[in-house]
């Protein structure tokens, strides 16, 4: 992004026309050359050509629009990594424009051939900027303030007053320069050679250090994702009250990981969840909505080490050897057992319901492929029960106050021998001869009515779901987002201006002098006005007008009375 | 910890008499804006002589020092406000002023009652979003209504502010309440309350913004007559300079930038502590991300010759766009983690 400080428009463009250009060396903008006209620049200039198109600020602009657009799809429609679920959905709904949708990457807009693209140019156009930049930025914080000009009256802020020459020479100059260094501006004098002498001063160069430091920064951001996005991995694991949760990837429900992670090196930490608990609001216009979810852990940070206590909340991870275990769900598992024909226990455990809708009507599935025939359980949780025409076995309310499992009961063929991998919360029926189904409260039994069995709801556990994730590129963007932020204010509100006081003998030899005082920003700021009038009473103080004030001068008080 | 009924009740009932006030304060920003033809360009002029008048004044005292005859020069300052009768619409738009004062007040009670009644910061919904979102562009345009004169502003910035509270308490009202635990945290008064500041300030810079690409048309078109005549357009013959827009235009959004590159990293930071990843592309994220790129391309438009003027004030306008998308169309039409709505 080759450019001056972003937003200003240059007030040097003012006093452009005159013969001095003031402002020059205010800002740092390189001067883009044109195209060229010819055909013989070969490769070499023709490169050059391009790389100052790249780096131009029209191919900046360009491209960070290109950027806000091509991000609205990935708002609009549901992304990959975000939501597979939701994806499939979409592409079974709409064939046709989702299959189109889909090769063009439309489901997983910001790694996209065509989204890495753009940011990319952006980059080497913002390094293309940031380098001559710096250079020029490192040598005019080492250069003198220029000389001034010629005719001090031009400039958008002036002011001039007469004095006698014994009150104005050398000592005035040296003490107008003495008072704007104290004041932290960079000085340069011309001595008085008996006719002129003059004090020019610069200020605010923190302005464009600012406006690096704010690029640079972004630079360092994307280098923070990237190390992130290679070193960093993530998983969620769903954990039941009572069980335990230890970090090696096959006890994971889904993991990924960047390119550079060795998947069997993961920090070898364990936790229980010991409890789970959860509130939710009851009565009034939000009811239902949840009010507290707090899950205790007992964790060791590696096998023998000492246990640790610890509460996780919604935005209070477990923080455990660089890696961060957040609380990011919940759910109901009902603890089912079965009984075979003989009255042996071929199933007891707490099952894991996934939820379904808000209050937690929950599905979930048993499989018994060991038993003969194979048996099958398919229920749905409610936490609070309700059974209704149209909607079936429901929940009410999200808490388990009344709670009940509606099961199905299935046997013959659960299709697990054929090799396909089959999800654990789903039921092929195909083969399948349903038995009958019932509802069950807890403690109640139901002995299946072509007595292949007996189903008992005893109790209920809750389970929390953590995602566990390990980022080493997050500090480092954090603290470059920091940096972006100071130097984004430093190069919006610092000024950078210039001033200059002329000392003048009188042409005609008259025993009288000239004080100017004129001020030149690089920006449009209102400040420069009363910063230059400031100076100009300050200069005033040291070199006195030669007469009392004229009645009529508006710092006449009593201007008005003639 | 239950819900304080009684502030919840205050807090409801100081929304509909700050409306009311609104209502008044809105009415004289208009009568006050649609007598102000030429006003402003008169007040402009009116600066312009002051400001000749000094450096004429000047001018002369050094001359009479040149010539040590203590010249009695007669030039007197001028003062535009002094002892002229009030223009046409001065009146009226006082009073308005003086009813925003006091709109804002009671706004702010009712803020601060809700946030009492359930004992939290007061933006834990869209509802209550909505409300701080006006009281935060009232405060933005009062604060800097101090130090310039913006009666011609005010008109917009109250229509503003009174669509967005009709809006909150007709289809966004929610009762107040206990949070979710996913906004427990101290990021909820820090990246919210960012948030909320930058929609204000945002608001007022798209307001000028706007009054700046009408104006400016009308002073192309005057240009063009070529006779002298002054600015024509009913809207644009009541604000000042296109200049003047342009440049105050700039100083509200730079300094709503940073805040917003504030708002969004804070937001990031507290993504990191609930959700485990400080980026992650969800609609919020995604559209704050396309706010904050267009803003960007604004500031950096006008820094670059030919796109200076209308084209960089164009892009602020699609800027505010996008920030408008990411706060209401969001909310209603995405799916994603910031659904805290309260809608169903």
């Amino acid at each position: 992004m080759s450019t001056s400080t972003p937003g200003a428009p240059e007030a040097g463009a003012a006093v452009q026309d005159s013969t001095e250009d003031l402002s020059a060396g205010l800002g740092t903008v390189p001067v883009n050359d044109l195209p060229p006209d010819s055909m013989k620049l070969g490769f070499v200039g023709w490169s050059r050509w391009m790389w100052r198109q790249l780096t131009s600020m029209r191919t900046a602009l360009l491209l960070l629009f290109l950027l806000a657009v091509a991000s609205i799809p990935g708002s609009v429609l549901p992304q990959r990594p975000v939501d597979p679920a939701r994806v499939t959905q979409y592409l079974s709904d709409n064939p046709g424009v989702g299959g189109v949708f889909d090769r063009l990457g439309f489901f997983d807009v910001f790694t996209a051939p065509w989204y890495v693209a753009i940011y990319l140019l952006l980059v080497i156009s913002l390094a293309g900027c940031i380098v001559p930049r710096t250079r020029l930025h490192w040598k005019a914080m080492r250069a003198q303030p220029p000389r001034a000009p010629s005719r001090l009256k031009r400039l958008p802020e002036y002011e001039s007053w007469e004095v006698s020459s014994d009150g104005a020479g050398q000592q005035t100059l040296d003490d107008t320069a003495a008072l704007l260094r104290k004041r932290r501006w960079r000085v340069r004098t011309q001595e008085f050679d008996g006719t002129s002498g003059w004090v020019s001063a610069e200020k605010g160069y923190l302005r464009e250090t600012g406006n690096l430091l704010f690029h640079i920064s972004l630079l360092g951001l994307l280098l923070g994702v990237a190390i992130g996005g290679m070193f960093g991995w993530r998983g969620q694991a769903l954990v039941i009250e009572g069980e335990s949760f230890s970090d090696t990837i096959t006890q994971y429900d889904t993991f990924s990981a960047g390119n550079l992670v060795d998947s069997a090196d993961l920090p070898p930490f364990s936790f229980t969840l010991n409890d789970f608990r959860s509130g939710f609001q009851a009565g009034g216009e939000q009811e239902g909505a949840a009010r507290l979810f707090e899950a205790d852990v007992t964790y060791r940070s590696q096998p023998g080490a000492e246990p640790e206590e610890k509460t996780v909340e919604v935005n209070d991870p477990l923080v455990v050897d660089g890696a961060k275990a957040y609380l990011v769900g919940h759910g109901y598992a009902p603890v089912i057992q079965v009984k075979n024909a003989q009255g042996q226990v071929i199933y007891d455990a707490p099952t894991v319901f996934l939820p379904i809708d808000g209050n937690f009507t929950s599905n979930g599935v048993v499989k018994m492929p060991d038993n003969d025939p194979q048996l099958a359980l398919q229920g749905i949780f409610a936490p609070t029960a309700a059974l209704d025409d149209q909607r079936g076995p429901h929940s009410t309310f999200p808490a388990a106050d009344d709670p009940a499992v509606f099961f199905s009961a299935w046997k013959g063929n659960l299709g697990l021998d054929d090799g396909i991998p089959q999800s654990v919360y789903k039921l092929d029926t195909s083969e399948l001869e349903q038995i009958g189904i019932k509802g069950l409260r807890p403690g109640e039994s139901w002995t299946l009515p072509d007595g292949s069995g007996t189903v008992s709801f005893t109790g209920i556990k809750q389970y929390a779901v953590f995602d566990v994730a390990y980022d080493p590129g997050k500090l480092f963007a954090l603290v470059a987002s920091i940096l972006a932020i100071l130097g984004l204010m430093l190069s919006l509100f610092i000024p950078r201006r210039r001033v200059w006081v002329k000392v003048s003998a009188a042409a005609d030899g008259t025993s009288s002098s000239t004080v100017e005082v004129a001020g030149l920003s690089r920006t449009d700021e209102a400040g420069l006005k009363p910063a230059v009038a400031d100076l100009a009473t300050d200069v005033r103080a040291i070199a006195p007008p030669a007469t009392t004030p004229t009645p009529g001068d508006p710092t006449d008080p009593d201007g008005k009375a003639h | 910890m239950t819900v304080n009924e009684s502030l919840a009740q205050l807090s409801n009932g100081m929304v509909y008499t700050s409306m009311v006030v609104y209502a008044g304060s809105f009415l004289g920003f208009a009568a006050s804006f649609a007598n102000g033809r030429g006003q402003q360009d008169e007040s402009e002029a009116a600066r312009g002589s002051v400001a000749s008048t000094k450096r004429n004044t000047v001018d002369v005292t050094n001359a009479a020092s040149v010539s040590g005859a203590g010249a009695t020069a007669t030039l007197t300052k001028t003062d535009p406000d002094d002892e002229a009768p009030l223009p046409p619409g001065r009146r009226a738009g006082n009073i308005a002023m003086s009813l925003m004062w006091l709109a804002t007040g009671f706004l702010l009670i009712s803020v601060i009652a809700r946030g009492f009644s359930a004992g939290r910061a007061p933006w834990g919904n869209m509802y209550e979003f909505s409300l701080a979102a006006a009281l935060a562009t009232a405060i933005v345009f009062l604060i800097l209504s101090i130090k310039h004169d913006l009666r011609w502003l005010g008109v917009f910035v109250v229509g503003a502010i009174l669509l967005t509270l009709g809006a909150a308490v007709t289809i966004l009202y929610t009762e107040s309440a206990q949070l979710v635990p996913a906004l427990k945290s101290v990021w909820l008064v820090i990246h919210v309350l960012a948030a909320i500041i930058c929609g204000g300030a945002f608001t007022i810079g798209a307001a000028v913004t706007g009054l700046y690409l009408v104006r400016d048309r009308a002073e192309i078109r005057a240009a063009k007559r070529g006779d002298g005549s002054p600015v024509d357009g009913w809207l644009a013959s009541r604000v000042p300079a296109a200049e003047r827009l342009d440049t105050m235009a700039y100083r509200i959004n730079a300094f709503v930038f940073p805040l917003w590159t504030f708002a969004v990293i804070a937001g990031a930071i507290w993504a990191e502590a609930a959700w485990g990843r400080y980026w992650g592309w969800d609609p919020k994220e995604t559209w704050a991300f396309i706010t904050w790129v267009i803003y960007a391309g604004y500031l950096h438009a006008r820094a670059t010759a030919g796109w200076r003027g209308r084209k960089a004030a164009v892009i602020c306008l699609v800027g505010y766009l996008a920030f408008l998308i990411n706060y209401f169309g969001v909310n209603f039409f995405a799916s994603g983690l910031h659904s805290y709505a309260g809608l169903n």
